[in-house]
């Protein structure tokens, strides 16, 4: 049996990483919705994008179109952009996505295919190292961003871009985290190159006039598709950062609630020990009183 | 009262303008354009320059830097790649900025940071010329 003093010890420590948690939660929490509020300004943007890309896409079709949406035409190398968060201690949030990472190798693995990844966040690199690391082609350090911003977006897609202009990849696909709510975030795979046009968008209602484009419709679509590319990077580095604040939220609450029980355990036990120990002290002095 | 048009200015970031104007004028790659309501449908793509927004009387200049114009029998949506509202800006602290920037130019350590720091020189010019 520990003594008193190695219990009091203990409760303390307990308490002061009870704070740390706590403190982590709130300021996850305020995070949260700051990162909420900017996937939320991001939409608009995303919905018109997607619209006059569906319109373009309508027209453009077969062999004029450009590569970027077109694809080269064969499936053997896959590069896969897996875009992790760059601090831990947030649950599952980054075991979960590389997971879905993993299965997907495995799988294209099995189909001969060859497999590239481009990491974009520290800790799925270090997850993916370990069986991966032959794999990683190049990694993307976000950190030094203290608010997202589509500059990042469009770092990431540059290298993306170059590296299919090298012909090094056919098909790229982008793993990240859909946001459903703070206890819920749902690792994604989205195909980033050949661009695939947006379901659900409609091309707007023209009343029967006839659209004009300047300079000509490839040109725009030829410029167009990159930044629809970059705005799809953008909307899932902001989706991630918001599932990154909410799973580390309700890590943190569930950390401090086991705290807490914690606590309330060793008090107990404390207490009771404390009680043996007086009762202890007394049976000695009456005993004692008693052999006089 | 004359028709109005619905126009609205998105960046990647945020919304920055959304209602019911008179009269938007667009810099557009081959030249600026002028959109009033029930313009036909037309998409461009934009230079970097003022977008100037006429609307009772008032006039409101936003600086776009490059994207794309969209107009539709809904009204006219432009896609910025990055936008700044020039009201918001000061020509001094904007001229301080120029010069920063153009120091980091010269001392650029590689290649990388020089093509960084020159974009970003670019951009402040093209600001600071919309703004005479």
């Amino acid at each position: 049996m520990p003594s008193l003093k190695e219990f009091r010890n203990r409760i303390a420590s307990v308490k002061s990483t009870q704070k740390i948690t706590k403190a982590m939660q709130m300021v996850a929490a305020a995070k949260l919705k700051r990162a909420q509020t900017a996937a939320a300004a991001a939409g608009p943007y995303a919905e018109r994008m997607a619209t006059v890309i569906a319109n373009l896409t309508n027209n453009v079709r077969g062999d004029s179109a450009p590569l970027l949406l077109r694809g080269t035409g064969k499936d053997e190398v896959r590069l896969l952009v897996v875009a992790t968060s760059e601090r831990g201690l947030c649950g599952g949030f980054n075991t979960q996505i590389v997971r879905l990472v993993r299965e997907h190798i495995a799988q294209l693995q099995a189909a001969g295919k060859t497999v590239k990844i481009l990491c974009v966040g520290r800790k799925g690199r270090d997850q993916l190292k370990r069986l991966h690391g032959d794999k990683i082609i190049d990694f993307v350090d976000l950190s030094g961003y203290k608010t997202l911003d589509a500059s990042a977006a469009a770092l990431i897609g540059d290298k993306v871009r170059a590296l299919f202009d090298q012909g090094s990849f056919d098909v790229c696909t982008l793993f990240y985290s859909k946001f459903r709510s703070v206890i819920s975030q749902t690792p994604t795979a989205q195909q980033l190159i050949p661009a695939t046009p947006p379901d659900g968008a409609r091309a707007p209602d023209l009343k029967g006039a006839i659209y004009s484009y300047e300079p000509s419709e490839a040109a725009i679509l030829e410029g167009l598709l990159p930044r629809y590319v970059d705005g799809q990077i953008f909307r899932a580095l902001l989706e991630n950062a918001a599932g990154e604040q909410g799973a580390r939220m309700s890590a943190m609450d569930n950390a401090t609630r086991n705290a807490g029980d914690m606590i309330k355990k060793l008090s107990l036990r404390y207490n009771r020990q404390r009680q043996a120990n007086i009762t202890k002290e007394l049976i000695e002095i009456i005993s004692g009183a008693e052999a006089l | 009262m004359a028709d109005k048009l619905h126009f609205s200015l998105v960046s990647p970031e945020r919304e920055l303008y959304a209602g019911d104007v008179d009269h938007v004028v667009v810099p557009g790659s081959e030249g600026e354009f002028g959109v009033l309501a029930n313009h036909a449908p037309f998409m461009t793509t934009i230079r970097p320059g003022p977008l100037r927004i006429l609307n009772d009387g008032g006039e409101r200049r936003i600086f776009v830097n490059g994207g794309f114009a969209d107009v539709t029998p809904a009204g006219l949506t432009v896609l910025a790649e990055d936008a700044v509202d020039l009201e918001d800006l000061d020509a001094a602290k904007l001229d301080q900025d120029l010069k920063n920037c153009r120091e980091d130019v010269g001392d650029a350590k590689d290649e990388a940071q020089k093509r960084d720091a020159e974009a970003r020189l670019r951009r402040l010019e093209a600001i600071r010329a919309a703004m005479r």
